[in-house]
Order: structure tokens, then C-alpha cells, then sequence
């Protein structure tokens, strides 16, 4: 298990390096450096010392060294915490970008869990009661689940509360807790808007995995040692439980990985429409403006994300699967 | 409560199978899986079961074991009873295994502790998640009100009995770590754990090479001497068959075409179609004999001829044979067929 | 040895349910075809699909209302207006008419109120002459479905912030929307097939980087990785080039799931007996791969393919959405809902959702076809 956990982790470091090129080379996407964006900038302002601060920047960026010294001066920067200066909100990245990536986190579980809870058990009645009215019905909502895009469930949710509660739903805290620390009543108040974008954002990812879930199970239950399962003169329950689910969760378990993306996709255009403080917003203006910095520093943060979430992943299969465990 | 051993009469009936029909429900139309079958099993005796794929051998297996895919498949007519052996002197009442709930507790109750089955792949019939000791464990719990320890002591025990060298060790391994003998080896010592009177082994040891095969039975006719119950062995191998059996069921298309003690069947099949299977198979010494291959096919399940089922492959079919199925007759005691030409 | 063994030796080989004489004829198109046709869901997408294609992708101009980037003045956000068949005195007409629309000037918050003169009632004509559009982009023409004569007007879906009709954009994006997912598709079927194949049946470094290529695309999350390539394009690039960098940008992340399950595949195949034959016989590998594998694969990939395409629609809708996919004049099912980001407008004008409608009811057939398609595209199906 050790040697397993050992091999994964190098094998998400070196991921993670990869990750990282692929975020520097696409900083450098946009035509032109992003300082010729932040010059401009200070010409507009007029600021005397424009020439001196831009001088400092090309120092700091290596802007004159070719560009794998380039890259190695930002990484090491990025590995110490020094993310480089968003030109847009002229602060440093790393101001603006931790208390997002919080909240995007926590958006990003609860709605993991959420479709968890509510995909499991749908998919494994809808196997075991194949083609009855249920299934038909469930069938038919996860297809319209996986056909609807997120972010026009959340306009719709929050055009439809406004007309029912006539008090609009978006963001994750009411006007009064906005900047207020965090306390007892804070936090009951987050969890208050918490659950639409967890509801919104979970639910493609539910209709998915409601399908999934019914598909392995199906399969599984055709297996032999089921039958076997079944010749000891177990129960259905037993069978059913202990025997079918249980492997029916390993493609879930190591779809898990696959599924985060969607998950932090849908968080980021969902956050959009909601308003959440989360990455989202965050991101997208930061792309619509070509302040590449801050929006390259997220969209690494976000594979990164990803990548630890795969390692998990893989910890949680070896877990469940002697046979990978033994490998 | 130790886990304990029941007392066999050998020769007594066992299971009694009476005009077993089972059909599938298919969106191509209804197949007669088990088309009025009839046979008995006595205990301590091996029965062995032949037929080619398709036959309705282990459809009739899973109709005893009432592990059919209902309602998709079921049986429609026909009635399977179960003669518990005596314990401790006491006469149990027989059950009609056929008017049970295939879920209720009485059903399950005679699954795995008084019938025990094992399956043709053993490569897919342990469950890859749990160790081989926790699913021979879940087996005795489940029957016998023993704790874990004791479960445990009797797995061993049994594991040891089927020739698995190191059980204290091999218990705790994953099926995925064993050789596919051994994972038979093991389903036969799950099949056992609970002395069940009658074990249904269904192409135990087809996916197997020939010399565990060998290994596998004899070890099989062993501890069926130790523990008195009866086998009753499908296979398509009549190696297998005349190694093993005491009583010979042959089987065409869900119908039951001969019954005979295995001597007879080897030395006077009645049946053209017995005689034809005897004819293919290839015999090591006997160079003059040439092998002859049944002529034809299986017909389709969905396009069955009238009259004799086996009629269009048959070299000595007449008139008759095309117009009406042959009725069962007994040209010589303890010898069943049904076919024209003993009638 | 003293074991005899004696196997049942019958000269064909029989499955264990054999298929009856009828179905065993039929090819295995057929079957499939058959198979297909019986599901019902598969079958109603399959149509949606085709209608929205004809009318939407071939013809927007000549099904559309008006010319899709006319801006009226008078009729900025006017509301839908719907066929009537009986008037205000209960009679009926057998032609459909519409009533007159009344525009004023709110003086206290500057703002245009459409009213509904009841008065003014204008038929609606079928293959009628109207605004002028380009037919294939290329045949001047002005020739529409339907329509009703000026001064009135006819805006099924209402309009929008500059007073252009809605239903007119709505097809017309469809257009759009609607060939993004094709083309994006297509290209995910080559890189996916090839790269796949090449990784599963060669093996060792070449699979080990496309391997590891695969799996440095699916650490990103995709509506993000796509929205930062998006964002790269240069702004000064014509919409078609801009069109087709979007569909490219779109598979780039999407053929790596294709690239694996083909891989898997080939992996399979590879092992199989008639394989194996093939390369005893001396087969080259290219042979191998293109009359054996492939063809085997064929079915898996154009599954695939039809349950990727509205992955592409609802990609392309979302970046359009948040302004960093298909860029305006060009319009496209997610440039139409970007008039619907605030809700303080939509509240006011529900109709700007509408595009939605069309978004989710073409995505919902492409993955009932799909489905239906992979379902009698398995013979082990049921």
C-alpha cells in the first residue's frame, strides 16, 4: 500500500509539473507580453515612475532572459507563493486568490456530495427494478439532468425564487454577513445559500452518475458471484449490498477523478449567474481582460486541484479494490 | 452449538423432479428450456447429467436451486421435492421446492445448507472485494449459529479437505491471488462448509486443464464418501461422466431422451442420439474405431420440429418418428428411453 | 496416462439460444436498423435532430420571420406575439392573424411600453415575400415560410435590446451552435481514433506519451481550459477563422476520452485469435489496424461521437455565454442567452430564455439518439 501511495504521488508530482507548463505557455498565449497590457495602463495614468516600475517588472518576470528561465523564475515564485501582480486589480495574485479558492473548494464538495447521496441510490433502484416506471421515470430525468446546462438551471432557479420570494437568491451570504467576520450566525446564513449552487452545480453530475451507477450495477449483477452469492442463501439484500454494489462502486470510485472537472466547470459558469465569490468570476473577467497572471494562476490552481483530487481518488480504488491494493 | 454432520441413508430419494417444465419469455418468443422432465436423486449417489450446450441441464440446476431470472424465466408446470435426510432421528417433512418463494426464508434456508451449488467458471464465481475466508465464513454464519472463530476453524478445516496446501495462510487471501483450480478448489469448500446433502456441480472443472481436472475429481468423490451426500454433476464430458457418475441422465432440447445406470450407458445406449454421442467420442487404443459425428444441428429453440426432437438428425428416424414424440418406456429395469424403436 | 478423455464432439457449434431462421437472414445492419427503430425516444431525437438541421443549419433565412440583424428602433424588447385564431367577438378564422403592436414612449422611466391594439389585425401569409437574406449565404432572396404585411408585425419569440426578432436569431444561431458540435466532433474522431490506436496497438513509448498527453488534458477542468484558449484568439481574426479555432479548441480536450476507450479496444483486439492469425500470416501492421480493427471499433466510435456532440453544444453555449466563445455579429444559441445574464432583465423579458429552450431540446435528442444508437449498435443488449 505504501509502495502504491509512493508511485501515485510521483506520479502526480510529476503531472503537476506538466500542469504547470501548460498554465505558463498559456500566460503567454495572448499576442504580445502582458506588460505591453500594464504599460499601456500606466501611460494612461500618467504615473511618473511608469518607466522605473516597468523596469522593476521586467527584472522580476526575467522578461529579457529566454523563456525557460522565464518559466523557472515564475514557478519557483509560484512554489514560494508568489503568484505574480493581476494588472486589472493592480494587486498581487496571491491577494485575490486564496479566499476564492476556499469557497470554491467547499462549493465543489458539498456538490460532490450532494450528487453522491442523491445518485446512489437512485441508480441502484433503477437496476434493480430495470424498465419498471421508476426506472423509465429517473431514466428519463437524468437525461434531461445531463441535457440542461448549468447555468441556465441557475437563471432559471433564481428568476423563479425572485418571483416566489421576490428576494434574489445569489451570492453564498446575505448583504449584513457580506464583510462581517466569520460567527455562529455567519455561518447558518452561508449554509442558507449554500444549497442552490450546491443543487445546481451537483445536479449534471448526478444525472450522470445515476446512469453510471445503474449501467455497473446491471453489469455486475449478471456476474457469477453474484449467483454464488445468491447459492449460499444469502438474502437479496445481502446479495444485492454486500455483494453487487460494493464492486458495482469501483468504476464510480475511479470515475470520482474524472468527475471533478465537471464539477469545477460547472461551479465556475454557474458562479457567474449566482454571483458567488468563488473563482469563477474571478477567472472569466481576468480572461475577458487578458490578465493572463491571475487568470493562468487560477487555471493552474483549478488542475491542480484536480490532480490532488485524482490522487484520492486512486487512494480511495485501492482502498475498496484488493486488486489494485495488491498490484 | 458445534458445526455437525448428518447422518446419510444412502439409496433413499433425495430430490424427486416430476414433469419439470421451465420456459424463458423472450421478445422472440417462448423457449422451453425444461420440457417435462422427470428423474430422482438418491442419496449418497452421484447423477450425472448430459447434453450439449443448450440442452436444459443447468436450466434444470436453477430451477432446484429456484435461482431462475424470474419472471423472465420460470418454471410453469412441475413439481421438485426435497426430502430432507433424517436428523437425529427425527423425520423432516418433505418440501415442494417448486411452491416456495424463491426469496422466503425457507428457500434460502435449504440453499447452500441442504443444496449446495458450484459453477462452471471459477475464475468469476468468488466475489473479487472479499477474501476467500470471509465468503466461506459468511456462508457458515449464515446456516449455523456458530461465532467467528468457530467459522473460522471449520473454513480451514474445509479448505483443507479440498487440497489447498497452507490454509491458515491461504484463508485471508483475495480470489485474484489464487490459480483457477484453486479458486474451484475453494468454491467446492464454500459448497461444503455447511454439509449440505446435495452438492449440483455444474462443468465443475471444464475451464480447467486436464490433470487438476483429474486432481479436482477424485478429491470430489472423496469427500463425498466422507460426507455421504449426493452430487448431481452436468457435463458435456462423458469422461467426466464415467469417472463419476452412478446414474446417467441424457438430455436433447429440454427433453429427457434416456436414464440408465452409467455401465449401461457405456456399454447399451438405446437412444440413437446416446448412441451417436458414444460413437464421437475419441478413444485412446482403439485404432480400427472410427469417430462419427452426429449429423446437423441443434434446431432453433424458436423452430422445433414436430415429432421426435432429435428426428431430422437421426440415422435410424422413420415415418412415425416425424408425426409423434416418442412416450418414455422401459425396455430393460432401471433403463428409461424415450424413442420409437423400443416401443 | 490412464485418464480418457472423451469430449462430445458435434460437427457445428450451437450457442445456447440459437437465433431463430428469420432473424438469423437479416444482416447486421438490419439488425441494428431493427433495434434501433424500436426504441421510441431514439427514434423522436433522431427526428429533432433532422428538423432542426433542414431548418436551422440549411435554411435559418427562409424558415426565419425577418432578417436576423435588423434592428427596429420601434420595437426594442417587444414581447412575443402569438397566432390568433378567433377574434375579440369569438369568430373563427381559418387564417392565423396577429394583432397590431402600439409603441410608446414612457415618459417617467424612458423606457419603450409595446401595447397590443386589438383593433388592428394583420393574417398571416405562408410563402411570402419579406426581408431579403442570403440563401447558402450566397443567393439573394426574400422569400419566407411566413409572415404578415407591413405596417404590422409578426415576433414569434419577441425581440431583443435592439429590436431584432428573436425567432429569426434563434434559428439562425442554431446554425451555429449546431455545426460547432459537428465540426468539433469530427476532428475528436480523428485525433481520438488515431492517437488511440496507435497508443493501444504499438504500445510501449509511444503509448506511454500519448498516455501521459491524455492525461495532462484531463487535469484541467474543461469549461476553463477552453475559455483560456478561447480567450487567446486574437480579437482582429474574421468570425469563421474565430468559428473554427472554437470547434478546434473544443477537441482538443474532448478526444482524449475517445483516445482511451479506443485504445482499450485495439488493447482487446489485439489479443484476439483472428488478430493473432492475421500476423501469423505476415500481415503488415497497417493492415491489421485498418481491415481488422477498425471496422470493429467503428460502431464504439460513432457511439461515441453522437454522445460527445452535445457535450460541444452545451461547451460552446456556456463560453458564448460568459462572452468568450463565438464573438457577435455571428450569432450562436450562447451569444442569444448572454442577453439573458442579469436577472433583473430576464425577469422583465422571460422570453430572452427561450434560446435555452432550443439549446436543451437538441442536446436532450442527440443523447436519447446516442443512446438508442449504442444500444442497437450491442448485440448483447437485452
Amino acid at each position: 500500500m505504501t509502495a502504491f501511495i509512493g508511485r501515485r504521488l510521483v506520479s502526480m508530482v510529476f503531472t503537476m509539473v506538466l500542469v504547470s507548463i501548460v498554465g505558463f505557455i498559456i500566460i503567454n498565449l495572448p499576442p504580445g507580453t502582458y506588460l505591453d497590457v500594464y504599460r499601456a495602463q500606466l501611460m494612461v495614468q500618467g504615473t511618473s515612475t511608469a518607466d522605473q516600475q516597468i523596469q522593476a517588472l521586467e527584472k522580476r518576470y526575467a522578461l529579457d532572459k529566454p523563456v525557460y528561465y522565464q518559466y523557472v523564475k515564475w514557478i519557483s515564485g509560484f512554489v514560494r507563493g508568489d503568484f505574480g501582480r493581476s494588472f486589472q486589480y493592480n494587486r498581487e495574485v496571491k491577494e485575490l486568490v486564496w479566499n476564492r479558492m476556499g469557497f470554491t473548494v467547499v462549493v465543489s464538495i458539498a456538490s460532490l456530495l450532494f450528487s453522491w447521496l442523491i445518485a446512489l441510490p437512485i441508480g441502484i433502484y433503477s437496476a434493480t427494478h430495470k424498465y419498471s416506471f421508476g426506472d423509465n421515470i429517473f431514466t428519463f430525468f437524468s437525461f434531461i439532468g445531463l441535457s440542461v446546462p448549468s447555468f441556465l438551471v441557475a437563471l432559471v432557479l433564481m428568476v423563479v425564487s425572485s418571483r416566489v420570494f421576490g428576494a434574489s437568491v445569489g451570492g453564498l451570504f446575505s448583504r449584513a454577513y457580506q464583510d462581517a467576520p466569520w460567527s455562529w450566525a455567519k455561518f447558518v446564513d452561508f449554509l442558507q445559500h449554500l444549497w442552490i449552487p450546491v443543487i445546481v452545480v451537483g445536479m449534471s453530475g448526478t444525472a450522470g452518475l445515476v446512469r453510471m451507477m445503474r449501467g455497473n450495477l446491471l453489469d455486475i449483477l449478471n456476474m457469477q458471484y453474484v449467483q454464488t452469492a445468491r447459492a449460499k442463501g444469502l438474502s437479496e439484500n445481502i446479495v444485492i449490498y454486500k455483494h453487487a454494489v460494493r464492486n458495482a462502486l469501483h468504476p464510480l470510485v475511479m470515475s470520482l477523478g474524472m468527475s471533478l472537472p465537471g464539477i469545477i466547470s460547472g461551479s465556475t459558469v454557474v458562479s457567474i449567474v449566482l454571483s458567488l465569490p468563488t473563482t469563477g468570476p474571478l477567472y472569466f473577467n481576468a480572461l475577458r481582460s487578458q490578465d493572463m497572471f491571475l487568470a493562468g494562476t487560477f487555471l493552474v490552481f483549478m488542475a491542480v486541484m484536480l490532480v490532488v483530487g485524482n490522487f484520492l481518488a486512486d487512494i480511495a480504488l485501492a482502498v475498496v479494490d484488493p486488486r489494485i491494493r495488491y498490484e | 452449538m458445534a458445526v455437525e454432520q448428518k447422518e446419510l441413508a444412502v439409496g433413499q430419494e433425495l430430490v424427486r423432479i416430476e414433469d419439470l417444465h421451465t420456459q424463458f419469455f423472450t421478445e422472440q418468443g417462448i423457449v422451453k428450456a425444461v420440457d417435462g422432465v422427470t428423474f430422482s436423486i438418491e442419496q449418497g449417489k452421484t447423477l450425472g447429467v448430459v447434453g450439449e450446450s443448450g440442452c436444459g441441464k443447468s436450466i434444470t440446476a436453477m430451477s432446484i436451486m429456484r435461482l431462475l431470472p424470474e419472471p423472465r424465466g420460470r418454471i410453469v408446470k412441475g413439481k421438485i421435492t426435497f426430502f430432507p435426510p433424517q436428523q437425529n432421528n427425527i423425520n423432516q417433512t418433505s418440501v415442494d421446492i417448486t411452491a416456495l418463494d424463491r426469496h422466503s426464508s425457507q428457500m434460502r434456508g435449504i440453499r447452500g445448507r441442504h443444496i449446495a451449488m458450484i459453477f462452471q467458471e471459477p475464475m468469476t464465481s468468488l466475489n473479487p472485494v472479499y477474501t476467500v475466508g470471509d465468503q466461506i465464513i459468511e456462508a457458515i454464519q449464515l446456516h449455523q449459529q456458530v461465532d467467528r472463530d468457530t467459522a473460522r476453524a471449520r473454513a480451514i478445516e474445509v479448505l483443507e479437505q479440498v487440497d489447498i496446501p497452507d490454509p491458515e495462510r491461504r484463508i485471508s487471501e483475495y480470489p485474484h491471488q489464487m490459480s483457477g483450480g484453486q479458486r474451484q478448489r475453494a468454491m467446492i469448500a464454500m459448497a461444503l462448509s455447511c454439509y449440505p446433502s446435495l452438492l449440483i456441480a455444474d462443468e465443475p472443472t471444464t475451464a480447467l486443464d486436464v490433470t487438476i481436472q483429474a486432481k479436482i475429481l477424485r478429491n470430489m468423490r472423496d469427500l463425498q464418501q466422507e460426507y455421504g451426500m449426493s452430487i448431481m454433476l452436468i457435463t458435456h464430458d462423458l469422461g467426466v461422466i464415467g469417472r463419476m457418475a452412478d446414474e446417467v441422465l441424457v438430455m436433447y432440447v429440454g427433453k429427457k431422451v434416456e436414464q440408465a445406470e452409467v455401465r449401461n450407458i457405456f456399454h447399451n445406449p438405446l437412444h440413437p442420439y446416446t448412441q451417436g454421442l458414444m460413437k464421437s467420442i475419441p478413444l485412446i487404443g482403439l485404432k480400427d474405431k472410427k469417430l462419427v459425428p452426429i449429423t446437423g444441428s441443434v434446431p432453433s429453440p424458436f423452430n422445433l420440429p414436430t415429432g421426435c426432437y432429435f428426428a431430422p438428425r437421426c440415422p435410424q428416424a422413420m415415418d412415425r418418428c416425424r408425426r409423434e414424440a416418442p412416450p418414455e418406456t422401459e425396455p430393460e429395469p432401471g433403463h428409461f428411453v424415450s424413442c420409437w424403436l423400443y416401443k | 496416462m490412464t485418464d480418457i478423455t472423451m469430449q462430445i464432439e458435434t460437427p457445428t457449434e450451437t450457442p445456447e439460444i440459437p437465433v431463430d431462421q428469420e432473424r438469423g437472414s437479416l444482416t447486421q445492419g438490419q439488425l441494428i436498423w431493427r433495434r434501433f427503430l424500436k426504441n421510441r425516444l431514439a427514434v423522436a431525437g433522431g427526428i429533432v435532430i433532422l428538423l432542426f438541421y433542414v431548418i436551422m443549419v440549411v435554411f435559418p433565412g427562409f424558415f426565419g420571420t425577418y432578417n436576423y440583424n435588423t434592428q427596429r428602433e420601434d420595437a426594442i424588447y417587444a414581447p412575443p406575439q402569438l397566432p390568433q385564431w378567433r377574434d375579440e367577438e369569438g369568430k373563427f378564422h381559418l387564417r392565423p392573424f396577429v394583432y397590431g403592436l402600439e409603441t410608446e414612449l414612457d415618459f417617467a422611466s424612458f423606457e419603450w411600453v409595446h401595447i397590443v391594439d386589438k383593433s388592428k389585425k394583420y393574417p398571416v401569409y405562408f410563402i411570402t415575400r419579406g426581408e431579403e437574406y442570403r440563401l447558402f449565404g450566397l443567393f439573394r432572396t426574400n422569400i419566407h415560410l411566413f409572415g404578415v404585411e407591413p405596417p404590422g408585425t409578426f415576433f414569434l419569440f419577441g425581440t431583443d435590446d435592439l429590436g431584432r426578432d428573436l425567432f429569426s436569431r434563434v434559428l439562425q444561431g442554431g446554425q451555429i451552435s449546431l455545426t460547432v458540435g459537428l465540426v468539433g466532433v469530427i476532428l475528436t474522431i480523428i485525433l481520438g481514433s488515431v492517437l488511440g490506436t496507435i497508443s493501444g496497438y504499438y504500445g510501449g513509448v509511444m503509448d506511454n506519451i500519448i498516455q501521459r498527453i491524455v492525461e495532462l488534458m484531463m487535469s484541467f477542468p474543461d469549461i476553463p481550459l477552453w475559455a483560456a484558449l478561447a480567450a487567446a484568439l486574437p480579437p482582429e481574426w474574421s468570425p469563421a477563422k474565430t468559428f473554427f479555432a472554437i470547434s478546434v479548441i473544443l477537441s482538443l480536450r474532448n478526444w482524449t476520452g475517445l483516445a482511451r476507450q479506443v485504445r482499450a479496444k485495439v488493447l482487446a483486439y489485439r489479443e484476439e485469435d483472428y488478430a493473432v492469425a492475421a500476423q501469423a500470416m505476415g500481415a503488415s501492421d497497417r493492415r491489421i489496424i485498418l481491415i481488422h480493427m477498425l471496422p470493429n471499433a467503428a460502431s464504439h466510435i460513432i457511439v461515441i461521437a453522437t454522445l460527445s456532440i452535445p457535450g460541444m453544444i452545451l461547451a460552446e453555449t456556456s463560453l458564448s455565454f460568459l462572452g468568450l466563445g463565438i464573438q457577435p455579429p455571428i450569432v450562436s444559441w450562447g451569444v442569444l442567452l448572454q442577453q439573458a445574464q442579469q436577472v433583473s432583465v430576464v425577469l422583465e423579458r422571460p422570453w430572452l430564455l427561450l434560446p435555452g429552450f432550443f439549446v436543451v431540446l437538441a442536446v436532450l435528442s442527440f443523447n436519447f439518439l446516442g443512446d438508442g444508437i449504442r444500444d442497437a449498435a450491442d448485440p448483447y443488449s437485452n
